[in-house]
């Protein structure tokens, strides 16, 4: 234990002296946690839609402007041809093409039915499927409008309409910020715990002093737990600036007790901690170290559900998933911050957690070789 | 010779990598209160032999007790008996002076108080005071290397192993490190020292030579220089290390 103080204290003396490095742990991860989640949006906006009217009559203009008025289009270009319009998708300037054909209006009155032409540039896939869609129920509900005007509706609906209200629960206006800033804060402790300590030790063997740590009686698991301590430290001063910045920032309040926050955050840290000490006791250079971090980091991150949902991957996908510590914590930050989930929602995430890192943890110090 | 009084005893030590033999079967003892001189060119196998008894890598066969220890199952217990002074300079240079000595006392289990004491008198004989407070990284190379050797002996250990500690350092700070081995080895601490320097190793009690794994000499230098029928230490090396084959 007196062993265990004198290095502990060693090591939060390195790490306060570099005060570069100490500054990027606690700053890094803040303007990360106040950019990302307002560059990072599922929404789409800025469609640039290109618009092809050959019937120039009120109602077309109406579309148009309805179109536009939804805010989530700009008009790139008002063309008379589809070629030309055609031209502005090949050369980028343009996502959709929306083509009025001639006697839209008169068609629409007379006959009561008519039909458009819209053109998706499908390259970014993304926003293509979603500017199609919106535009579709952007005319939808102009259609709707027109029939309003123009047929009486009966007294008694001739067909029975089956309308789907949902009601969206524990996020009820459906704020992207609230769902995506519990996410980003679980991947930025995580980054933060990880690359510390798999840079750590293999930074000692680098400079030859870890020889002279081998040299002398020290234990294996006094050692590793010299190194686990200070990050585990650093990591939850991380997540509670992260907190606090989610409160102020974005006005978001876990719902949850945060005593059960900090037991799955406390024992998730030993995880990815452990890892790291992993990683970094197999590594004979700072470079393995970081590539290697960085390739199980990319994994992480796009296999944890925070950008993509977890229930929509392909089934090997999702075995890789339940390997993976972030996915627990991004799924225990969102359980307990959003919806309120309490010790006994999270206790199995917490104990596949733990074991990962008895596992993790119990590995660094086997592995972690004074005599070679 | 009393067999107490052996602090080292290898018995045909050998470490292979693969083919290569990089020790290859030394045997020889060394007594309390010797300063044993191991010489050898560069490649001939000296700090892959003394790593072995440090404990810090495993031997392919052959014996060897450090302080009565066993080399291949009690390395924990030879650790708490020796002090190591690496080739490469290995204090924390982002750490004091100070904080250094603090920490390397206190993971060989030094009290408060006698880190304190310990301390005190280090800064005195090395000329640190004015330096205690410095990072270990602005001070010279001859100061760290002093420094570090007496880091190494801050536990007084049974025995301290030295691994070329004098290398890229100006004579007469080289002359003022050897007084440090010199107190040391009267306090009863046996020094096992690596060398490139001739004149070093007329310092030593006795010295070993080795060529290509093997130890081909061991004897005091006196002896040695009448075997080889020559005047200096640099000729009996010469003579020696002429036939290695291998080298870098």
């Amino acid at each position: 234990m007196r062993t265990l103080r004198f290095l502990l204290r060693k090591e939060f003396r390195q790490i306060f002296r570099d005060k570069a490095i100490v500054s990027l742990i606690f700053f890094m991860p803040m303007v990360q946690l106040i950019l990302m989640p307002l560059a990072a949006d599922y929404e789409v906006r800025n469609i640039n839609l290109a618009v092809v009217d050959h019937d120039k009559s009120s109602y077309s203009q109406k579309l148009i402007s309805k179109v536009v008025a939804s805010g989530y289009f700009r008009l790139a270009g008002y063309n008379q041809s589809f070629k030309e319009a055609f031209g502005l998708i090949e050369s980028d300037e343009a996502d959709l093409i929306l083509e009025i054909p001639q006697d839209f209006e008169r068609n629409l009155i007379r006959e009561d039915k008519q039909k458009l032409f819209v053109a998706v540039n499908a390259i970014n896939g993304t926003k293509a499927n979603l500017g199609g869609a919106y535009l579709g129920s952007i005319i939808a509900d102009f259609n709707a409008g027109i029939r309003m005007q123009l047929v009486r509706p009966p007294k008694f609906s001739t067909f029975p309409v089956i309308e789907v209200v949902a009601s969206n629960w524990f996020n009820p206006v459906l704020n992207y910020k609230v769902f995506i800033v519990p996410g980003i804060l679980a991947i930025l402790v995580t980054m933060v715990g990880g690359f510390l300590s798999a840079l750590n030790i293999v930074r000692e063997k680098e400079i030859g002093t870890i020889e002279q740590i081998n040299v002398t009686p020290i234990k294996k698991h006094i050692f590793i737990l010299g190194k686990l301590i200070p990050f585990w430290v650093l990591a939850n001063i991380v997540f509670t600036i992260g907190l606090i910045l989610a409160r102020f920032v974005y006005g978001i309040v876990p719902v949850g007790s945060l005593l059960v926050l900090y037991l799955f955050i406390a024992i998730y840290l030993l995880t990815v901690l452990g890892f790291g000490l992993l990683v970094s006791t197999f590594c004979d250079t700072q470079q393995q170290a970081m590539f290697i971090m960085f390739f199980f980091m990319m994994l992480f991150i796009l296999l944890g559900g925070l950008f993509t949902s977890i229930d929509s991957m392909p089934d090997w996908a999702k075995v890789i998933t339940r390997f993976n510590p972030v996915r627990y914590m991004i799924e225990v930050m969102r359980m307990v911050i959003l919806k309120g989930s309490g010790l006994m929602d999270v206790l199995p995430h917490l104990g596949i957690v733990s074991l990962m890192a008895v596992v993790l943890n119990g590995w660094a110090i086997l592995n972690y070789k004074k005599t070679n | 010779m009393m067999q107490d009084d052996q602090v080292i005893v290898c018995e045909k030590l050998t470490k292979r990598f693969g083919d290569f033999v990089a020790t290859d079967e030394i045997t020889f003892e060394v007594h309390k209160g010797e300063i044993f001189g191991f010489l050898g060119a560069n490649g001939a196998g000296k700090t892959t032999a003394m790593r072995m008894l440090c404990g810090l890598s495993a031997p392919t066969s052959g014996k060897a007790t450090i302080a009565g220890f066993d080399v291949y199952t009690q390395t924990e217990q030879i650790k708490k008996n020796i002090g190591y002074m690496s080739q490469k300079f290995s204090l924390y240079e982002n750490l004091t002076v100070l904080e250094n000595i603090e920490f390397f006392g206190g993971i060989y289990g030094l009290s408060d108080q006698q880190i304190k004491d310990k301390t005190n008198e280090l800064l005195d004989r090395l000329g640190l005071k004015s330096e205690a407070k410095k990072l270990v990284a602005s001070l010279p190379l001859g100061w760290k290397q002093k420094l570090s050797f007496s880091v190494a002996v801050l536990h007084e250990p049974k025995i301290v192993f030295l691994d070329e500690p004098t290398g890229g350092v100006d004579p007469v700070t080289r002359r003022q490190f050897w007084d440090l081995i010199y107190e040391a080895a009267n306090r009863g601490i046996t020094v096992f020292v690596t060398t490139h320097y001739m004149d070093e190793a007329e310092y030593c009690n006795r010295i070993s030579i080795m060529v290509d794994g093997k130890m081909e000499v061991l004897d005091t230098p006196a002896n040695l220089k009448s075997q080889f029928g020559v005047r200096s230490m640099d000729e009996v090396f010469y003579q020696l290390a002429r036939s290695a084959k291998r080298g870098d």
